[in-house]
């Protein structure tokens, strides 16, 4: 069985063309148009659904005689399970089935990252993390279920435990994993440890080019644990019947990732599980791994009966989907007219308990924005007992640019530069060799910093206990596999089918491009995603890639449909194909003494169909390789207030490049919505672990993301340098703009408190003790 | 679990009385209802106390303004007699939550939540405020800071229910005013809060003073000593330092998820000075 | 447990349903009414997305019990739009992009709603507030309190 790696959202080499039926490698792909569509803002199709409350997202789904599944956590931070009883629960009237590890057989055939989803769904031996699952109930009403989980014994072993990313890299730390021997080291390691894998970047000579700075900067910054925090919880509907075949309904980013997952966990075909994605409330990376899916199915399996399966926001906090903590070292030097001689930086990332490619992430994203003769990174990913870590918009860029953009920060204040000119200076541009291998094609950091240094934000007067502080955030982008279909329907309107979930508009994007390209009316075009049975694979929508690799295979599909119509409409004149072209959304004569020949319609074509060959359509599958790299600068204001250390961001500034903003007030919620999260993200969220190594704030009340009230407008600014690789210029738009803000507000803090802050969040403690020890230093 | 929800307040005490298992009074329910929700606690009765139509009363009565305990604090907060008079307690009670759950919090809830950061009461401590009380035994009174024994426990009695809160009646030139700190702009539990109630004299010198703080101990703190520190001043600075490190001196906080010991001890004394400035300026000095 | 009759009010129409005592409002809505505009984002009040008016005031459908709403007038976002006629909140919140997932979207306009029946002419600091217990995670907010403002424009005739 081919293996699915969970992570694979960078897509680190930046040069090849998408593969395609169609668009031959040698054709180049972006062609200079103007567009008629593309660029407009009309109506999303599901707005009329979301705001009347018929949009169905993952809970709002039910089947016939379902029953209601949760989960049994563990309330240790590690622990052997040395046994459960299930027995007086399974016997509680309306319970229907009760499962634990040993329901869920290892058919993972030595695939390392399938085991750990497995382990993860549902612990083994050892319960890993606060929050674990260990087993799982399917009964007749969510009271009965309650009532089944307190009659289930599980015998635990205490063990030592260790949830912070700097205590577990120490010697004598408690092992989360006696397997684990650190990967990436020559020679590999004798001994276990915490560490599960050394990766490092980079290129030239670091320590010479130290010695030739003027200036060397450095220092540590530390960021805590974040949760996604969408405001869905996860929930699912499983019916697996006893003929085998299953059915998932699912709020995920990637239904055929989940369906893989699923199938290969629960040793079915894949051909065998149909899974449908629901609205989603909310993803952000969160929705791209698989948590009690596969418990809902095995439960149902168990029961033959479907089972709905909620989790409730305890559980979601617990037991989905952190970020990393980090650790982050930072070496800079420059010389005083402002070059940077040389970078160097190692990052420790948690993982939770299972090995991830999270310090991988940050130590390539780390220096992405500058061009550097000598760099060097090095990433390390930390075992520690808190929930497995995953994707989380941008995953891993936002601490690492937090770090790397304070030190940038202070290296500018040290020679007297400003800060934003030090950047311009040190941009990386085109023909760039980025810090993580790849070369540069056309990029947009530099713009970014231009229309920074221009933008009124920058001149702006600011109050008494105000500071200003910038910075700026590199994102991959990822394409990927991709499968879509466009349908002509009789009366001409257009179906377009993907299988890449819609998390922030792209149905409409969608729908603009393939309108464009084909010449028709947006309000002809409908976008409608598609099951698992539907299509082939699609990858996830992750590495915000979702707008930009679909967006890619259905113009394919559109001018593969395009063909189809141009050879009706020769056959319906009686002309030689080659004398018919498309344009504005009709098929036109052009041979010698046609002129007569009236333009026809996509409509008139197709109420032809029946007669003509039968149905039109188009359909592309491409790997859609060249997702342009994206940049971004941000700019804030905050007001620091001196006795509290209580921050306001008082104005906030984004500027991205989109490469080709398809949707553009989609775009700004994309910039904005990141910007916010970053704003949570650096001011007051954080999971905080008591010494019993259990999470302490799995609420909204004191996991505190911002409320209406904590923001002020978000302005955006978007910049178009196309994307070489994609026929609109497309970037990924999604991700980049959560990169700057950890960074750029705790430039301002730093600055509108005179005091330097490493440790994100700045909470109103930790701000208020900086002021106090600065002032007692006398600084 | 049974839920009932009696016309009267006799009717309700009888039934929290003859309970043998876990009896709970709902008022707003904003509390309950999440407790059960995480399963901290099982009721085997609930007595919603919002069909008893005197409890949603304002009145003003020869010894001074009573607020019915059913009363929702957005309600509270619409009432203009209460905004004139003690500016300070509204705050307090329109603070709580967002204004969904101002559309069901009550101040007798927030005072039985006995939350050591409930935002109602330090306002109410502040205000020599009064919980009239009724039970299988009759009636009577209990100063408001005496109603928490300690977090999340009452000294209220078996089958006794809060039925109104009783606010003495104001002498001129009187106001109050409540800050706390939170992270956040709203939806946060108080890391720290203080209440300060003055009366003026004709010449703007304070003449009374009393100063609450909040989630600095396991019950909200009345602290004379930073009141006195005010008394027969007009707020100069150095009387607001007196102030504020006396407030500091009576903190006894802890460590957790919401802030340090260290600092709700410092703005405990950040927050008293602004409030006593807002309260000042409210009571017409300048 | 023994189940407990209402008889109630929504969106305008009678509704009669047996609850069990200790549950919410929401699970009534979504689990037995078929009502599933109303969201459960948190369970305890925290986020909003139960939002719904208990005669005319702005609760979380997850903070009040069933059996509370015997007697009462409840109002959903699906009592929102009249007949085809949206509501200009839920037509202006398409128009300004003020969803993205939308699983906030109910809530925020029932809230916001309430907000303006009680002040026609907010400010923004006043919405900002009006709305901030509701939370929403992919806008940042700033479309939202644009196309409040809009509503509150329309809604005036200014």
């Amino acid at each position: 069985m081919a293996t699915l790696k969970e992570n694979n959202l960078a897509n680190p080499t930046e040069a090849s063309p998408p593969t395609t039926s169609e668009a031959g490698p040698h054709e180049p792909l972006l062609v200079k148009r103007d567009f008629k569509t593309v660029g407009t803002r009309p109506l999303r199709p599901d707005g009329v659904d979301k705001v009347t409350g018929r949009a169905r997202y993952g809970a709002d789904h039910n089947l016939p005689g379902q029953l209601v599944g949760l989960v049994l956590r563990s309330p240790h931070a590690h622990a052997r399970i040395k046994g459960i009883d299930t027995a007086k629960a399974a016997k509680l009237a309306g319970v229907k089935a009760v499962i634990t590890a040993a329901d869920l057989p290892d058919h993972t055939g030595g695939d390392e990252s399938l085991f750990d989803i497995l382990d993860n769904c549902m612990a083994r031996d050892v319960a890993r993390y606060d929050g674990h699952a260990v087993a799982a109930v399917a009964a007749v009403d969510a009271a009965t279920a309650r009532a089944a989980l307190k009659l289930i014994k599980v015998n635990y072993e205490v063990l030592p435990h260790v949830t912070d990313v700097d205590e577990a890299v120490k010697p004598g730390a408690p092992l989360i994993n006696k397997k684990n021997f650190t990967r990436g080291v020559e020679p590999a390691p004798a001994k276990p440890s915490n560490i599960a894998k050394r990766s490092t970047f980079g290129h030239g000579d670091v320590a010479a080019g130290f010695r030739h700075a003027d200036v060397i900067i450095e220092r540590t910054y530390r960021t805590e644990q974040t949760h996604q925090g969408y405001i869905e919880p996860h929930a699912c509907v499983a019916s697996v019947s006893p003929d085998g075949t299953g059915e998932l309904w699912v709020c995920t980013q990637g239904h055929f990732a989940y369906r893989q997952w699923c199938a290969a966990i629960l040793g079915m075909d894949v051909a065998k599980l149909r899974v449908t994605s629901s609205e989603i409330g909310g993803g952000f990376g969160g929705k791209t791994h698989i948590w009690m899916e596969p418990l809902a199915l095995a439960l149902s399996r168990k029961a033959n009966r479907p089972v709905k399966m909620v989790m409730s926001r305890d559980e979601v906090f617990r037991a989905s989907g952190p970020t990393s903590a980090t650790s982050i070292d930072v070496k800079l030097g420059v010389t005083k007219d402002g070059t940077i001689t040389a970078a160097s930086s190692t990052l420790r990332y948690s993982n939770g308990p299972y090995f991830g490619m999270w310090a991988e992430l940050g130590a390539m994203t780390a220096f992405a924005c500058y061009d550097l003769k000598n760099v060097e990174t090095i990433g390390l990913e930390v075992l520690v007992n808190r929930p497995k870590v995953a994707a989380y918009r941008a995953p891993s860029a936002p601490e690492a640019a937090f770090a790397i953009e304070s030190a940038v920060d202070e290296a500018a204040k040290a020679i007297g530069m400003d800060p934003v000119d030090f950047r311009i200076r040190n941009a990386a541009r085109e023909g760039s060799r980025a810090s993580y291998g790849p070369v540069y094609g056309p990029i947009g950091i530099g713009p970014t910093l231009e229309a920074a240094r221009n933008h009124p934000h920058m001149k702006a007067p600011l109050g008494p206990h105000q500071g200003r502080g910038m910075a700026c955030g590199f994102w991959f982008n990822f394409g990927g596999q991709t499968c879509s279909d466009l349908n002509i329907g009789v009366d001409g309107t257009v179906t377009l089918s993907v299988g890449t979930i819609d998390v922030g508009g792209s149905r409409a994007s969608l729908a603009l491009c393939v309108a464009e390209e084909l010449g028709i009316p947006y309000d002809q075009v409908r976008c409608t995603v598609a099951d698992t049975g539907t299509l082939g694979h699609n990858d996830m929508t992750d590495g915000s890639r979702g707008t930009f690799s679909s967006s890619m295979a259905l113009i394919f599909a559109a001018r593969n449909a395009i063909k189809v119509l141009t050879a009706r409409a020769a056959q319906m004149w009686e002309i030689p194909l080659g004398e018919v072209v498309w344009k504005d959304g009709h098929a036109h004569a052009t041979g010698e003494g046609q002129g007569n020949l009236a333009p026809l319609s996509l409509k008139e074509i197709a109420a032809a169909a029946p007669t003509t060959g039968g149905p039109i359509a188009g359909h592309a599958e491409i790997t859609a390789d060249g997702a342009g790299v994206s940049f971004a600068t941000h700019i804030c204001d905050v007001e620091v207030d001196p006795e509290t250390g209580r921050t306001r961001v008082v104005r906030y500034t984004v500027i991205q490049d989109a490469g080709k903003a398809v949707h553009p007030a989609y775009v700004e919620g994309q910039y904005q919505g990141g910007a916010a999260q970053g704003i949570g993200w650096a001011l007051n969220e954080e999971y905080v672990y008591g010494k019993d190594g259990r999470l302490q704030n799995p609420t909204f009340l004191d996991y505190r993301i911002p409320v209406c009230s904590d923001l002020p407008m978000i302005d955006t600014q978007i910049l178009e340098i196309p994307n070489p690789n994609h026929p609109y210029g497309v970037r990924g738009v999604g991700e980049t703009s959560i990169v700057p803000p950890l960074a750029a507000i705790a430039n301002a803090v730093s600055n509108a408190a005179g005091v330097r802050m490493t440790h994100i969040p700045m909470s109103p403690p930790r701000v208020l003790k900086a002021m106090m020890s600065a002032d007692k230093l006398g600084t | 679990m049974r839920y009932e929800a009696p016309a009267t307040v006799s009717a309700a005490v009888s039934l929290l009385a003859k309970e043998k298992g876990q009896a709970f009074v709902m008022a707003g329910g904003t509390d309950l209802l999440v407790k059960m929700k995480s399963g901290l606690v099982e009721p085997d009765l609930i007595v919603d106390i919002k069909r008893i139509k005197p409890l949603h009363e304002v009145k003003k009565t020869a010894s001074g303004i009573t607020i019915g305990a059913a009363l929702c604090n957005a309600a509270l907060g619409e009432n203009a007699l209460l905004r004139k008079f003690w500016p300070g307690v509204v705050e307090g009670a329109t603070l709580i939550g967002s204004k969904q759950v101002q559309g069901r919090c009550t101040m007798a809830g927030n005072l039985c939540n006995a939350s050591p950061a409930g935002d109602a009461v330090p306002a109410l401590v502040a205000a020599g405020a009064k919980a009239v009380i009724q039970g299988p035994k009759g009636k009577r009174k209990l100063a408001i800071r005496d109603v928490p024994a300690g977090p999340g426990r009452t000294n209220l009695k078996k089958g006794e229910i809060i039925t109104s809160i009783e606010l003495p009646k104001r002498e001129a030139r009187s106001a109050d005013a409540y800050l706390r700190f939170i992270p956040r702009t709203e939806m946060d539990i108080a890391v720290v809060s203080a209440a300060v109630n003055l009366t003026l004299d004709a010449k703007g010198v304070v003449r009374k003073a009393a100063v609450a703080l909040g989630a600095v101990a396991p019950t909200v703190l009345d602290v004379p000593a930073a009141a006195r520190a005010l008394v027969g001043t007009k707020l100069d600075d150095a009387a607001l330092e007196k102030m504020a490190a006396a407030a500091r001196a009576a903190c006894r906080p802890i460590d957790d998820k919401r802030g340090t010991a260290a600092f709700r001890t410092q703005v405990a004394g950040v927050l008293a000075q602004r409030a006593a400035r807002t309260a000042y300026a409210r009571a017409g000095g300048k | 447990m023994a189940g407990i009759h209402v008889t109630t009010t929504i969106n305008g129409d009678a509704v009669e349903f047996v609850c069990q005592p200790d549950e919410t409002l929401l699970d009534v809505l979504r689990n037995r009414l078929g009502l599933t505009g109303a969201k459960e984002g948190c369970g305890t009040g925290d986020c909003g997305a139960c939002s719904v008016m208990v005669d005319d005031r702005l609760t979380c459908s997850c903070l009040v019990l069933g059996a509370e709403a015997e007697g009462r007038a409840i109002e959903t976002v699906e009592g929102l739009a009249q007949g085809t006629e949206l509501h200009p909140l839920q037509r202006l919140f398409i128009e300004h992009a003020a969803l993205q997932c939308g699983i906030c979207t109910p809530g925020v306009l029932i809230a916001a709603k309430a907000l303006l029946e009680k002040n026609p002419d907010p400010s923004e600091e006043e919405i900002r507030f009006g709305l901030a217990g509701n939370l929403c995670r992919c806008t940042g907010y700033d479309k939202i309190v644009r196309a409040v403002q809009a509503a509150a424009r329309e809604m005036r005739g200014a």
